[in-house]
């Protein structure tokens, strides 16, 4: 089985195409996508398959299942797993099983690779692969919660099976509704008959779904379908092939209303039961004379009736008399005196304010459209309602950087800026070349124009992180959909090897006109429905992708929302989301229960620490930061392998310097937290910790100054002063176990304060997760812990992961709000380091450093470190610490943080220091006023002091990976030491700042120096961190070659989202 | 039928024109002190324009009498925007003219159209601001035009954009630009001028063609679509404007009528302002 998995996974990646082609005459990737799934459940696991029909018991069929997903799972280690060493990963597996115990969500990924990273239960299963690393493809489900998952990890099998099976699939009950597709795709035959058959055992779901023309249509949906099942049925239900420029929105209770993203599973993206939908236009198509079927313009006006009628849809007195005669003549044919009597009109709600002025207006219009056909009405309705200046243009609240209310408009061209109704600013989408949002703050890189030099970056502040999130996907799939229709643009194939996580999933609007050009059918008879119909049912229902009513609610809104806005790219298969999500919410678990049993242990201790800063500071470890590039081609396979080349690069040489450690008690109870990796996202925010032992007598201090500095509570911080100031404190194993406390009850606060904010940073993860895949299977670790370009793969080599919220960093941002996720999303060509260098980001952690020279003296040790690791929060950082031993006396770290935010956000952390840097204003150089800046919001890397502030809270998520060699100078660490001296150099470069803390500590006859370097790398995605890190590395090696590296510490932050629609 | 046809761009039945006053020698605003309107001269070109309209290009002609109250009346254009059914009654951004709108608002409402006024106190929108392509609005916020008249007129005319542009060196954002065709702005060549220009391309979904003038002033210029003779320029005589007048030349496609404009640019008439042009549709 495994071995077929990974192939067919493989043949998944490359081969759909042609698979699709062949199998249909009409290629369309989800059509194909559907397809796949179904063959390869069928073909590959019947077994499985079987068992979730199995109607009593789905938790058991789980468990059977788990044998042969096991298998699967094996080949899948592509991920960390092979770099860890043996030991480790049987921590991980242990903590893996810890988190199935807990009960958490299943995670399925194909591909795996990214995926696979992040979630902890594919860390464990590959560990247990232990060797095997070749497979790319992992794939894993959690036993207990959901059995949707089977339906992705079948996929990859198939496709060499496609065909055969397609008869198998028309059998099977179970699919049927991918079955549909199938059948949709081939001429509807095959998916009828597979309609009518229902699986009487499956566990369904009735979906209700609103259509256009008011009437609701209901249908059982397996309860781990996902959205394309739906879409399936529903598109089959209207007899629709002209399918991509609609979609079904699900409404939050916050009603907002999220694209149901056809990649995930349905129940993700829905929060409340029943299940109700609302069917509607996406994409407005800007010549609806180009749509091939009268069908499909009959839908398209029957969505602009409503938003006309709504107002979504702002139209002239005149205009809305000519609309509503189309709309007349198109329902009521021509105007007979005998039978229209004046009041044949009033049933119909034309406008928003109609008045008897308005109708009589229309009615003598009607008296003009005499021979009109319905479809001709409809298609005059359109080339009117086409331009409407607000046409298909889906706005957005905002704020400008002044705090003015302000609209943004996604709209087929680009991003329109209105100010109470006026067009203050316009970006097409040739000029942007970036688009991201960072909390709730959603930024515009902008090409520089004519007589600039500079690429400027522009920011908005939207009213939630999820508003932030939901206005990027929206563009990001508008920016897919028309853009890229263009010819100029390079294939869509290209384009999703950026790996972003998030992506339009369906056809552009090239492709689909393509397509429809070869829809040969005769014209489908559908019958009319009466717009007294829609108006009726108008105000209850929701209208999908317009914002005004959302919007509105926008702000109230909470937090639920699973919609899937962006959909993930069809190539991808993005199957995995919600796998990767329910991993991720496991381990969290874990991470929680480990914590509260630690406390259990050591009350005190830990109250002390949750008392102090710990929580309010540490807590979020998830960063997140993902990149969509929309128009960067550039970034080939080439880039890719050359990338991931000097992760490995990276890893050598770390793992050179170190000995293999042996795992300690207390790093065992590390592992649980390794559900990490999956939530690296593109970015990377990897925070590995390595613990030597010193950094464990430290934990003594940590917990004391924590609760001095209540926001310091970094773990990091306390690592490094430990190690620093070993000398003073008496180093006990004992002591080890407060300090895991500390991080974990870290974590756990902040799971406790906001558990929303944790799946949240699940969700992002498992967004991140998927553009890894895409790339590469191979990269699959890689993918794990970072973006393409960033990532930095040292997860392999890291013997312990943790996660870890930097506490000073996260905490105030992420405990204030759940918001730290960043996507960014390049438009067209790589954004220059331009903007990094204007950004002021390194300030900050100059400030930090001297502030640590002082504190140093003061021997608190613990503080200092911290205040570095925290200084970089806003921006994605990554911190290496690398510290070597020479014989136990020489310690050298180095602690690299790079941020990798491009976006001006500098929160300097730097915990002595406000620096709320908060804010850079980055006008646009161009003439369209917009004042736009860039909205840094002080992000509170700031422990205490944060929360005096009001400032906008944002969290952060970083992760730290430490690499931590094995070799522990244990007695000398455990005994106190003399701190004989402690010295700090500062030097910066452009992009990177490194800070070299010196200390020697004697102990007993022995000498013992430490160095610590940190290295702080800020910039833009572009940077890659993991070249710079190697080398950051490699100088260090050189610099002290008589010294060995005992650990390295990554730290990467990113802003992390709040939620990730992935999830829902 | 409601507008949103752009092959009707500059269709145009009615005009509506006022007579110079004495007054306007005087006491009409300008923003260059000093300068003397000769009036029968002023007289001699109002006279011409208005033949033109009337008697060459075949427009039904309201011509409004002065009132010696009222020394900027014969501006017409900037109390009132009509776009095709809809006449906006503005609020001149200069106290003293906001009583023109009376008799041009009476003249409207002859035709029948559909006059919406600016009632709002905060509200300034001089017509002369106003720049309808046939797709969008451009609004020049200037000394005599606001934000708050800007989205009135979007309110009035929900149909269209309506993108603001900054005006600083100039009174009007139509000193420097107009339209002189269906899909082709005429532009100075003033730093301020190429300046909104690039503005409007920026916020524009749509791609203009632009005709450079050397002198801003002969930017201003009248493009009617007669049904009997296509396209029609009215633009700045070659006496007012030697060089602009060479380049207008170059339009093959275009009727050009030259008017000399020169009194009644010292009180920063341009040819615009002179008139409100209405499409009134005789069907319906």
């Amino acid at each position: 089985m495994t071995t077929e998995t990974t192939s067919g996974i493989e043949l998944n990646n490359s081969g759909q195409p042609g698979d699709q082609e062949e199998h249909t005459g009409i290629s369309s990737k989800e059509s194909k996508k559907v397809e796949e799934n179904i063959d390869q459940e069928i073909v590959n696991n019947p077994g499985e398959t079987e068992q979730v029909i199995d109607p009593p018991s789905p938790s058991t069929s789980a468990g059977q299942q788990s044998p042969g997903k096991r298998q699967k799972e094996i080949p899948e280690s592509k991920g960390i797993s092979r770099f860890l060493p043996p030991w480790l990963k049987k921590q991980k597996s242990q903590s893996q099983v810890d988190t199935n115990e807990n009960g958490d969500k299943n995670i399925l990924r194909e591909k795996g690779s990214a995926e696979e990273g992040s979630s902890p239960s594919q860390i464990k299963e590959e560990v247990d692969i232990g060797g095997e690393k070749d497979q790319p493809v992992a794939i894993k489900a959690d036993d207990k919660e959901e059995k949707r998952s089977i339906s992705t990890e079948i996929q990859p099998t198939k496709e060499d099976n496609n065909i055969d099976d397609k008869q198998k699939i028309a059998d099977e009950k179970e699919e049927k509704q991918e079955g549909e597709k199938d059948t949709r795709d081939a001429q509807h035959t095959e998916g009828k008959k597979i309609l009518h058959k229902t699986p009487k055992k499956m566990k369904t779901v009735m979906c209700k779904v609103k259509l256009l023309d008011g009437t609701e249509y209901s249908c059982d949906i397996e309860k781990r379908a996902k959205g394309q099942a739906l879409y399936a049925n529903v598109y089959e239900h209207l007899n629709l092939l002209e399918t991509d420029y609609f979609g079904l929105t699900c409404q939050d209770s916050a009603y907002q209303k999220n694209w149901l993203d056809p990649t995930k599973e349905i129940k993700r993206q829905v929060r409340r039961t029943p299940w109700l939908f609302v069917f509607s236009v996406k994409f407005y198509p800007p010549d609806p004379s180009q749509l091939s079927e009268d069908l499909t313009r009959y839908l398209l006006c029957l969505q602009l009736r409503q938003d006309v009628s709504s107002g979504r849809l702002p139209c002239s007195f005149a205009t809305h008399t000519i609309l509503g005669s189309y709309t007349l003549q198109a329902e009521l044919g021509d105007y007979e005196t005998s039978e229209h009597s004046d009041d044949y009109i009033s049933g119909f709600q034309f406008a928003p304010n109609q008045t008897k002025e308005m109708e009589d207006k229309i009615v003598e219009l009607h008296k003009t459209h005499r021979g009109l056909t319905p479809a001709q009405a409809e298609l005059q309705f359109l080339e009117n309602a086409k331009k409407l200046s607000m046409y298909g243009v889906d706005l957005h609240y905002a704020k400008d950087s002044e705090g003015v209310d302000i609209m943004l408009g996604v709209c087929s061209n680009g991003l329109l800026i209105y100010k109470d109704r006026l067009r203050i600013n316009r970006f097409a989408w040739p000029k942007i070349l970036k688009i991201s949002y960072k909390r709730s703050n959603f930024y515009i890189k902008v090409r520089p124009g004519e007589m600039e030099q500079f690429e400027s970056t522009i920011g908005f502040k939207l009213p939630t992180h999820r508003a932030a999130k939901r206005l990027w996907k929206v563009c990001v799939e508008h920016h897919t959909f028309f853009r890229l229709s263009s010819p100029a643009q390079p294939p869509k194939a290209k384009f999703l090897t950026l790996g972003s996580k998030f992506r339009y999933s369906g056809r552009t609007q090239a492709q689909t006109r393509e397509a429809s050009i070869k829809i040969d059918r005769p014209a489908p008879y559908f019958e009319r429905t009466s717009s007294k119909r829609v108006s009726r049912s108008l105000d209850g229902a929701p209208i999908g992708g317009t914002t005004d009513q959302s919007l509105l609610k926008d702000y109230s809104y909470t937090k639920a929302d699973n919609a899937v806005d962006g959909i993930v790219k069809a190539q991808e298969k993005a199957i995995q989301e919600g796998a990767e999500v329910s991993p991720a919410k496991s381990a969290q678990f874990l991470l929680q229960k480990d914590t509260k049993s630690l406390m259990k242990e050591e009350e005190d201790e830990e109250q002390e620490k949750q008392s102090n800063s710990l929580r309010i500071e540490g807590e979020n470890i998830y960063v997140r930061h993902s990149n969509l590039m929309l128009e960067d081609l550039d970034k080939t396979q080439d880039e890719i392998l050359k990338h991931q080349a000097s992760i490995s690069e990276l890893k050598r040489t770390f793992m050179e310097s170190t000995p293999e450690p042996r795992p300690n008690e207390w790093e065992k109870r590390c592992i649980t937290p390794v559900p990490m990796p999956s939530q690296g996202s593109l970015e990377e925010e990897i925070t590995s910790i390595l613990f030597s032992k010193e950094s464990f007598t430290c934990m003594n201090f940590t917990c004391a100054p924590s609760t001095q500095r209540p926001a310091e509570g970094s773990f990091m911080k306390d690592r490094v002063t430990a190690d620093t100031f070993s000398n003073t404190h008496s180093a006990q194993p004992e002591n080890f176990i407060p300090r895991a406390r500390g991080m974990r009850t870290g974590l756990s606060d902040a799971h406790e304060n906001s558990d929303e904010m944790v799946e949240e940073t699940k969700q992002s993860d498992s967004d991140t997760s998927e553009p890894s895949i895409a790339e590469d299977i191979k990269v699959g670790v890689n993918g794990e812990a970072d973006s393409f370009n960033d990532a930095v793969e040292q997860s392999t080599e890291v013997e312990d992961i943790e996660k870890k919220d930097k506490e000073s960093l996260s905490s105030s941002d992420g405990n204030s709000d759940s918001e730290n996720e960043e996507a960014e999303y390049q438009t067209e060509s790589r954004c220059s380091e331009d903007v990094l260098k204007e950004e002021p980001q390194e300030t900050p952690e100059v400030v930090v450093q001297t502030e640590e020279d002082n504190q140093v003296t003061k021997a608190d040790g613990s503080s200092v470190t911290v205040a570095h690791l925290e200084v970089i929060t806003d921006n994605v950082t990554k911190e290496v610490t690398i510290t070597t031993f020479e014989s136990c006396e020489n310690n050298i770290t180095v602690n690299e943080e790079v941020p990798q935010d491009e976006q001006p956000k500098i929160n300097g952390d730097v915990s002595h220091i406000d620096v709320d840097t908060s804010s850079e204003i980055i006008c646009c150089s161009e003439p369209p006023v917009v004042k736009t800046e860039m909205v840094t919001i002080s992000d509170a890397t700031q422990r205490t002091e944060i929360s005096t502030k009001e400032v906008p809270i944002v969290q952060t998520e970083t992760k730290t990976i430490t690499y931590e060699s094995a070799q522990l100078d244990d007695s000398g660490d455990l005994e106190p030491g003399v701190l004989l001296s402690a010295q700090t150099i500062t030097s910066d470069s452009v992009l990177t700042t490194t800070t070299t803390h010196i200390t020697k500590t004697g102990k007993g006859g022995i000498s013992e120096t430490r160095i610590e370097k940190r290295i702080v790398i800020s910039g833009d995605s572009d940077i890659d961190h993991d070249e710079a890190l190697a080398q950051a590395i490699k100088e260090a090696k050189e610099q002290h070659p008589d010294m060995s590296i005992t650990r390295v510490v990554v730290h990467k932050e990113t802003e992390l989202m709040e939620e990730e629609e992935e999830e829902d | 039928m409601a507008g949103l046809a752009l092959s009707g761009f500059g269709r145009c039945t009615h005009a509506i024109v006022r007579a110079i006053p004495d007054s306007l020698c005087q006491e009409a605003l300008r923003t260059e002190k000093g300068s003397v309107v000769d009036i029968s001269l002023a007289r001699k070109h109002h006279e011409q324009y208005v033949g033109v309209l009337k008697n060459k290009l075949g427009l039904s002609v309201i011509e409004l009498p002065a009132d010696e109250c009222l020394p900027d009346a014969p501006f017409v254009e900037d109390v009132a925007i009509v776009c095709e059914e809809t006449a906006l009654i503005t609020r001149p951004g200069a106290p003293s003219r906001r009583k023109e709108a009376e008799a041009v608002k009476k003249a409207l409402q002859d035709l029948q159209l559909n006059v919406v006024e600016m009632t709002d106190e905060n509200a300034t929108l001089d017509g002369g601001d106003v720049l309808f392509t046939g797709r969008e609005f451009f609004v020049g916020l200037s000394k005599r035009t606001n934000q708050r008249g800007a989205e009135i007129l979007a309110d009035t005319f929900k149909d269209y954009a309506v993108s603001t542009v900054p005006v600083c060196e100039t009174l009007h954002l139509k000193s420097f630009c107009s339209m002189a065709g269906p899909n082709l702005i005429a532009i100075g060549s003033s730093e301020a001028a190429q300046k909104a220009l690039k503005t409007m391309q920026q916020m524009s979904d749509h791609r203009y063609d632009k005709l450079t003038l050397p002198d801003d002033a002969a930017a201003n210029c009248i493009y009617l679509n007669i049904p009997s003779k296509g396209h029609v320029l009215l633009h700045r005589a070659p006496e007012d404007f030697p060089e602009s007048a060479k380049v207008f030349e170059k339009l093959k496609e275009h009727m050009l009528i030259p008017l000399p404009n020169t009194e009644l640019a010292k009180v920063d008439g341009c040819l615009t302002c002179c008139s409100l042009l209405i499409n009134k549709k005789t069907s319906l």
